[in-house]
């Protein structure tokens, strides 16, 4: 997996959530913890946290593989952490739904939709008066966190009082179980945050190398004047809220467009990919991730106090 | 020693810890309008003004604590907190443990309730119990300027985030303070010493309680009187202490009884001192109802100095098999 071209890179990352979620959903029964996969959404992960420094922090949220991953953290460390294991990121402690791996930079995970947006503009705050290493807050969010009212208290603070602040919208189309046409007026979460000033740009969440061109611009905006950025990402969630899911409620016609434009297969294609090298990367990513699952079911429980 | 009220011991004790610790800012609706002294001394990043918006207040507030600040947020009104129930609960409370201890959250979040002001049910409503049902919060409600003062220089100190809630009834009650007071969560006070019955009040009840342990007095009955302090933690060490030596307790407080802190209080001395008990522990408190503004309507409210005399009288019977 050693990779030097950062577009095929990219893809290997885009491969390593895959993999790493697909084995979650195949060990997915009734004595297993259930896990919200972020599957179709990985160019969101590897294009915006690939344009984010050492320093910088994360907030992500119930979906968070995807970004942890691309943040470096280790797969066997976070299976061992969704099957509540001892030596998971936070102990075994969390689960799958509010993995927070502070030494990646990965903090305050919080499962209430909504509850990063809450949390980062302290984060950022904390930045901007030293108490941490200079550097940005990137903060992952939903269409359906973007419902809630302290999204806009938390983009009316950062705006007010210019927070290094980057609000990394995945409108993946599915708030839970509802479709995001029967609860938002319009198609855009960045057309109601314009009244408050902020800079946003919508990018094709599925287009890896639009998203990370488009991260590393706002990143660097915001280093430059200290201001927020908001990038809403188009994509698609393409398995259910939950593992397992039927997804009887989902469109079939819809959910075939947007398998059609998997960022995976897109990427693959942009690199030129045979059928066969992208099996063969797939084959190898997938190895490594079933040797960690098989690991982490072997690691100890945490102890009870 | 100087003589001052809470919100003046309050603010000069908050004065004493920014300028020890940079670390400590003040957030909240007018901090910065009402303090022109920490404005002046410690400047606006420090000293906020912030918006309207309380989820967002609390919540940028405990980001910054597990990011390495102590903030110190004044949410003005208990009743506001209802605003900034996920910031406080799920996330302050909760990602300390969840988190596999990763993170800490020294911050401290003020307000104020009680009877007093005639200020109506969405200002005054004394939720102290609710927030001690919470994982992981410390819950902290002064009688005094001094205590006040030493119980935010002690939560400060603190990984994890407290409530400190000022009586709006004692919010003009001048007291001694000597302006080094630390005070840690979880120590109650014995206000009054007495040997008949245990009165445990917090807030303006323990100066009820007082007064109402003078008229016993005079009646040749001596009451010991407790001031919680902590409602979280909670001392319970002193109360049974207390109750071991009258074998009778009375708890009064203004907040409404259902599962409150008087009635966690008659459960541990029912676990724990049945054997010393001459009489069933007993509560007085506010009603089940939201505070009234008009002034009779809000002192009819809160269990008054002869209401407790009178239940104490009632305590001190002989029981009737």
């Amino acid at each position: 997996m050693t990779s030097i071209d950062p577009t095929l890179a990219r893809l290997d990352a885009m491969l390593l959530i895959r993999a790493y979620e697909q084995q979650l959903i195949a060990a997915a029964s009734p004595s297993t913890p259930g896990t919200c996969t972020s599957v179709g959404q990985e160019a969101c992960a590897v294009g915006v946290v690939g344009a984010l420094g050492p320093q910088d922090k994360l907030l992500t949220n119930h979906r968070s593989a995807g970004h942890l991953l691309a943040r470096g953290a280790d797969p066997e460390r976070l299976f061992a952490e969704v099957l509540g294991r001892a030596t998971g990121y936070c102990g075994g402690h969390s689960g799958s739904l509010h993995i927070s791996a502070k030494s990646l930079g990965v903090v305050l995970t919080s499962t209430i939709v909504g509850g990063g947006l809450s949390l980062a503009p302290g984060v950022a705050l904390a930045q901007k008066l030293g108490a941490q290493p200079k550097g940005i807050t990137a903060v992952f969010f939903g269409d359906g966190a973007a419902c809630q009212g302290i999204f806009h208290e938390a983009v009316n603070l950062a705006a007010t009082w210019g927070l290094p602040l980057l609000f990394v919208c995945e409108n993946n189309q599915w708030q839970a179980y509802v479709h995001r046409r029967e609860t938002m007026p319009g198609e855009f979460v960045s057309d109601w945050v314009q009244g408050h000033g902020l800079a946003v740009e919508v990018v094709d969440g599925n287009d890896v190398e639009a998203v990370h061109a488009a991260a590393t611009q706002a990143v660097a905006a915001i280093r430059d004047d200290g201001r927020p950025r908001l990038l809403e990402l188009m994509t698609y969630r393409q398995r259910g809220h939950f593992e397992p899911d039927d997804q009887a409620y989902v469109c079939a016609a819809e959910h075939a467009h947007w398998l059609a434009r998997d960022p995976i297969r897109r990427q693959a294609e942009r690199l030129g990919l045979s059928a066969d090298g992208l099996a063969l990367r797939e084959a190898e990513v997938r190895g490594l991730i079933e040797h960690a699952y098989a690991a982490a079911l072997t690691a100890p429980w945490p102890q009870v106090a | 020693m100087q003589t001052m009220t809470s919100q003046q011991a309050l603010i000069a004790a908050l004065h004493r810890a920014m300028a020890a610790d940079e670390r400590v800012i003040f957030l909240g609706e007018g901090v910065a309008t009402k303090n022109p002294g920490l404005l002046a001394a410690f400047g606006a990043e420090r000293v906020r003004n912030t918006p309207l918006a309380e989820a967002s207040i609390v919540g940028c507030a405990v980001g910054a604590a597990a990011m390495g600040l102590r903030p110190v947020v004044d949410l003005l009104f208990s009743p506001f907190l209802m605003l900034a129930m996920d910031a406080l609960v799920n996330s302050a409370g909760k990602l300390g443990a969840l988190s596999g201890g990763q993170f800490d959250f020294p911050l401290v979040v003020l307000a104020q309730t009680g009877a007093g002001w005639s200020i109506g049910g969405q200002h005054n409503h004394n939720l102290e119990a609710l927030f001690a049902h919470v994982p992981g919060l410390q819950v902290l409600m002064p009688s005094t300027p001094a205590d006040t003062a030493g119980l935010l220089t002690g939560a400060l100190g603190q990984p994890r985030p407290s409530l400190l809630f000022s009586d709006i009834g004692l919010a003009h009650a001048p007291g001694d303070v000597a302006g080094d007071e630390l005070l840690l969560p979880g120590r109650a006070a014995v206000r009054r010493r007495g040997d008949a019955l245990t009165l445990v009040g917090y807030g303006k009840t323990v100066s009820h309680c007082l007064t109402a342990a003078q008229t016993l007095q005079a009646e040749g009955v001596e009451a010991e009187v407790i001031d919680l302090r902590s409602l979280k933690p909670l001392d319970t060490a002193i109360v049974l202490a207390s109750v071991r030596s009258t074998g009778r307790l009375l708890c009064v407080t203004e907040a409404s009884g259902l599962c409150g802190l008087a009635a966690e209080l008659c459960a541990v001395v029912g676990e724990q001192a049945w054997a010393h008990l001459k009489a069933p522990p007993q509560r007085l408190t506010g009603p089940d109802a939201p505070a009234l503004a008009s002034w009779p309507l809000e002192q009819a409210a809160v269990p008054q100095p002869e209401q407790i005399a009178s239940r104490a009288r009632a305590l001190l019977q002989p029981l009737l098999v």
